[in-house]
């Protein structure tokens, strides 16, 4: 099931056409049946799997980096009469749980990741819906701006996995209904739990579409709409365009090494160890000069890495149940990039990049498995790289006189969590949520910002969980660490999830928090996947039979 | 207005006291006439037609004979007694059969229901100008009985939705007279109901093909656990034998017409002499079976395996298999995999489809038989047959791949070159039509078609089957 590399390039898609336009681009789903990920299913119906998303998530991904000239996005099916089927059922009967999970929990990533493209970047999807759209199919419409339907007496929207597989839509299908599109309660509910969908008049009068097209105007209507989103004048700033180069990890064994990151598995000790490297010479600070050196620059190259590193820690690193945090570098080179990214961050191509590394940090703080900052000698938590630490469930800081951290302005709003406030805010409750006092310990924070922060200042300011001078360190570190590998990794996956996202929720944190986390219970119950379940007997000659107990 | 719904309409199910249904057909019968009218036989409307008329469910009451004006007809809605009481097949065999839809089974069988539904007024919109080119006033009368009793199917079918859907079944009844055969936004749901019939041989083929699909398809719901779409059916499959019987004969009778005039041309070209040249003929053949295929739904059918495993669709004889669970076996199937053909084992309920679609090819082979028996007799060495099932198929594993007639597999190259020897090319098109003149006088025929055996109802070949006014 899982992916050697979860790299790719339009010059290799295989299920997706891109059609670019100036302004605006189609992006058409033509799944190839025959080039699932693995042999086993057929990816009939526009029906996708983890290597369909992949290049979803790449290509949301370079629109950002390497077209910024694009202000609109068709998203529509390339076959006859079909927008997409959802996720590939048997696909999904045939993983195993952890796959699933990881499944389900990437392509919400990427959902998430063209909703921030059209908030942030200007971006705006139109989801020209052609025909069949079932399932993660209509979910793929609702990440999207805006919703067409054609209206040819047949095609419907649907969300049928209830009645049909006996699971959730679980790429944000129930959240998105209510949440996003406001659609009332008791209707959504009627709709959820009926297999065909909702065509036509009543798909508009509820609000699961935008408009009807009839299918004779549909490409002409879809276009003109499409101009007009590309014509919109908005001051998000773009470009300059730059490519993504490929990453290619040296990989050896569980050791996978980039050129800024290195993540190593110990299956058998159930643990990990991921090091960030800070810049190690002088880097870009003038425009131009950022511009020549494209993702090679450190902070976008870097955080692409750390971003795929975590992809492998979850899809190839199941049995990783504590992962440790380092970073290593100059403290200073790092301050010096992160006032770069600061005084640039007006610049389309700057803006990008802080964009990324929010988005990689939330991948950060979805990722299930304990992670433990590690602040040593060598270390360089400072700016963009403190916020590893922040987003740690425990941070071990060495007292030693000679370790740093730093607070950049950009930890004060630059990398929001998925529920929309800092990791630092996080940080600062300090048994008492009197938002007075909380604004004023933020303030006071604020002030010492580019300061370095010893071990004793840094525990102060809450950056720190345990502090401990250098000669107790690492066997402090060393009995947290295995303390912490033996316990059960399904509860501190729900303890975890449960204690990281303090405050308001957001669309995505209830995506993340209930949905899915509903979906993943629902995935190891009998009624789904136990013998006689509705998944494991989707497609087979028998019936599924359920324990009729409600929980 | 109220429509004494009684008097107009002929019926068993106890329509006079049944309020609810009453409701629902006083708003759709004038829908329904406006929709003949409108998307009907074109022109003939004043006509006086030669036609059988369904009054009863009794052996003597399903065929009355009279001449009647289309509009006037009476579309009515028969139950055939129940042919058993319990659930024949699938995971409820031997419990009780439903007489109202079981809640769980609502949206399967509603499918079920609009997409036969849809078939029905789909094809009187195929066939609604062919009136204009009959080749006699036998032919011009087996047309409109065809329409008629599609129109009768349609109302068998909408009764189900008004009486056992509630809302929804409203919403899809008036559904089935919003949509329109070969419409760029409002087509029919499948595929050959979309396809232009603009000739008699079209004509001929389609009643031979498609409708023949319809017989399998309502053979297989005549088995269903929901009683009173199976009682439907099975009084629909009364009615269909005559359109299947229209075909077959019809293709028959321009076969052994070409026969003669293949012989009669020196050259054997039987478009020299005013006829359709048999290979021309093959070539229809190859389209319309091909296109009818489809009409059966993919070789493995998630679907189908649920339609049978709830007791929904049965095989065509259900009642002479001799198991009706149908979980232990498997069948082989040939499918398509990584550029080759290779055969696959399936459960057998996830082959429903495949099974009904080889009753339905085996009855097929049978009708070429008895064409190829008239070619024997004529003295033709040309012989029709069947294309091999991987031919021209929209849907299923072969779906798209250029498979020729003899089932082999060339390339998209080889297709393209010879798509013209497969199927009905536009010159062939264009030349079939040409043929297309009106024969509407008493006893007279058409010169590319033989007159038939024998006439309808005992009447002689030139008896007034349609009195034009």
């Amino acid at each position: 099931m899982v992916p050697e590399s979860f790299e790719t390039h339009p010059s290799r898609y295989r299920h997706w056409r891109a059609t670019f336009d100036g302004a605006w681009c189609r992006l058409a789903l033509d799944a190839r049946e025959g080039e699932p990920l693995v042999p086993g299913y057929a990816l009939k119906l526009n029906s996708y799997d983890l290597g369909v998303d992949l290049e979803l998530a790449d290509f949301v991904q370079r629109l950002r980096f390497c077209h910024p000239e694009v202000k609109a996005v068709i998203v529509t099916g390339a076959k006859e009469r079909v927008f997409s089927a959802g996720a590939n059922i048997r696909m999904l009967a045939g993983s195993s749980h952890p796959f699933k999970v990881n499944f389900c929990k990437f392509t919400n990533e990427t959902r998430l990741a063209m909703e921030d493209a059209s908030r942030h970047s200007g971006v705006k999807f139109l989801a020209a819906v052609n025909g069949t759209c079932a399932g993660g199919g209509y979910e793929l419409a609702l990440a999207c701006d805006e919703i067409a339907l054609v209206d040819d007496g047949q095609s419907a929207v649907s969300l049928p996995e209830v009645p049909l597989l006996g699971v959730l839509p679980g790429t944000g299908g129930l959240t998105r209904v209510v949440d996003k599109r406001r659609v009332r309660r008791d209707r959504a509910d009627m709709f959820a739990t009926l297999v065909e969908g909702i065509k036509g008049k009543r798909a508009l009068e509820w609000g699961l579409v935008d408009r009807l097209v009839p299918k004779s105007r549909f490409e002409q209507a879809i276009f003109e709409r499409a101009q007009e989103l590309a014509a919109r004048t908005d001051e998000t700033p773009r470009g300059p365009a730059i490519e993504l180069e490929p990453l290619d990890p040296r990989i050896d064994g569980d050791r996978i090494a980039y050129s800024h990151v290195e993540l190593a598995m110990d299956r058998v000790r159930r643990r990990a160890d991921l090091v960030v490297s800070g810049p190690a010479g002088e880097e870009a600070a003038a425009l131009a000069d950022i511009v020549a050196a494209g993702s090679c620059w450190w902070p976008l190259r870097a955080f692409r890495e750390l971003d795929d590193a975590l992809l492998r820690l979850r899809f190839h690193g199941e049995e990783v149940n504590v992962v440790t945090l380092r970073t290593r570098g100059d403290i200073e080179k790092l301050l010096a990039v992160d006032r770069t990214l600061e005084e640039l961050r007006q610049v389309g191509l700057v803006r990008e990049v802080l964009l990324h590394i929010a988005r990689t940090l939330r991948r950060l703080d979805l990722t299930a498995r304990s992670f433990f900052a590690v602040v040593d000698r060598e270390s360089c938590f400072a700016g963009p790289l403190l916020e590893l630490a922040l987003a740690a469930d425990r941070t071990y800081m060495v007292d030693d006189g000679a370790t740093r951290m730093a607070l950049t302005p950009l930890n004060f709003g630059a990398f929001p969590m998925s529920h929309g406030l800092t990791r630092l805010a996080q940080r600062l409750a300090d048994g008492d949520g009197d938002p007075a006092r909380l604004a004023d310990r933020e303030d006071r924070l604020r002030a010492r910002r580019g300061e370095l922060l010893g071990a004793a200042a840094a525990d102060q300011a809450g950056l720190v969980t345990v502090r401990a001078d250098d000669i107790d360190f690492d066997d402090e570190l060393r009995v947290a660490v295995e303390e912490r590998a033996s316990l059960s990794p399904d509860a501190l996956t729900g303890m975890e999830a449960s204690l990281r996202f303090a405050g308001t929720e957001s669309l995505a944190t209830k995506i993340f928090g209930r949905l899915s986390a509903w979906q993943n219970w629902i995935f190891t119950r009998p009624n789904a996947t136990g013998p006689t379940g509705a998944l494991t007997r989707y497609g087979a000659p028998e019936q599924a039979q359920f324990d009729p107990r409600r929980t | 207005m109220t429509i004494d719904l009684e008097s107009k309409i002929p019926n068993n199910v106890d329509l006079a006291s049944d309020r609810k249904l009453q409701r629902a057909l006083e708003a759709w019968q004038p829908s329904f006439l406006s929709w003949w009218r409108e998307m009907g036989p074109d022109g003939f409307q004043d006509d006086e037609v030669y036609l059988r008329t369904a009054v009863s469910v009794s052996a003597d009451g399903w065929a009355h004979f009279a001449n009647v004006k289309m509009p006037d007809y009476r579309w009515g809605i028969f139950l055939a007694p129940p042919a058993r009481e319990t659930i024949g097949f699938g995971d409820h065999l031997g419990e009780p059969a439903w007489n109202e839809v079981p809640g769980d089974l609502r949206a399967a069988l509603r499918r079920i229901v609009v997409t036969q539904a849809d078939t029905e007024p789909a094809s009187v919109e195929q066939q609604r100008r062919l009136g204009h080119s009959a080749p006699s006033l036998y032919d011009l009368r087996n047309l409109f009985q065809v329409n008629v009793e599609e129109g009768r199917h349609l109302w068998a079918m909408v009764y189900l939705l008004h009486k056992h859907f509630g809302r929804d079944g409203r919403e899809e009844a008036e559904g089935l007279l919003a949509r329109r055969s070969g419409d760029a936004d409002r087509p029919r749901i499948l595929g050959a109901f979309n396809a232009r019939i603009d000739d008699w041989l079209s004509f001929f083929m389609f009643t031979m093909f498609t409708d023949r699909d319809g017989k399998y398809q309502l053979a297989a719901l005549s088995e269903s656990g929901f009683a009173p779409l199976a009682r439907t059916t099975r009084f629909m499959l009364t009615e269909e034998a005559h359109h299947l019987f229209v075909g077959e004969t019809g293709v028959d009778r321009i076969v052994r017409r070409s026969a003669e005039l293949t012989r009669l041309d020196p050259n054997g070209d039987a478009r020299a002499q005013g006829g359709i040249d048999l290979p021309t003929l093959q070539r229809y053949l190859n389209y319309w079976f091909s296109l009818s295929l489809d009409l059966f739904g993919g070789e493995v059918s998630t679907n189908a395996a649920d339609f049978f495993a709830s007791g929904l669709k049965g095989r065509y004889r259900e009642s002479e298999q001799a198991e009706h669970r149908a979980l232990e076996q498997v069948v082989r199937l040939e499918t398509f995999e990584n550029g080759r053909v290779a055969e696959r084992e399936v459960p057998l309920r996830n082959a429903m489809n495949e099974q009904l679609r080889d009753a339905y090819v085996e009855d097929c082979e049978r009708a070429v038989a008895r064409w190829n028996k008239t070619l024997t007799g004529s003295g033709v060495g040309f012989r029709l047959k069947l294309p091999s099932r991987r031919f021209h198929r929209a849907i299923g594993p072969f779906a798209h791949q250029p498979f020729d007639p003899d089932g082999r597999l060339g390339s998209p190259d080889d297709w393209a070159a010879h798509l013209d020897d497969f199927l009905p090319s536009e010159s062939d098109r264009s030349f079939v039509r040409a043929l297309q003149r009106p024969v509407h006088a008493r006893g007279q025929i058409a010169h590319w078609i033989s007159p038939p055996a024998k006439g309808i109802n005992g009447q002689p070949f030139d008896f007034e089957y349609v009195r034009r006014v």
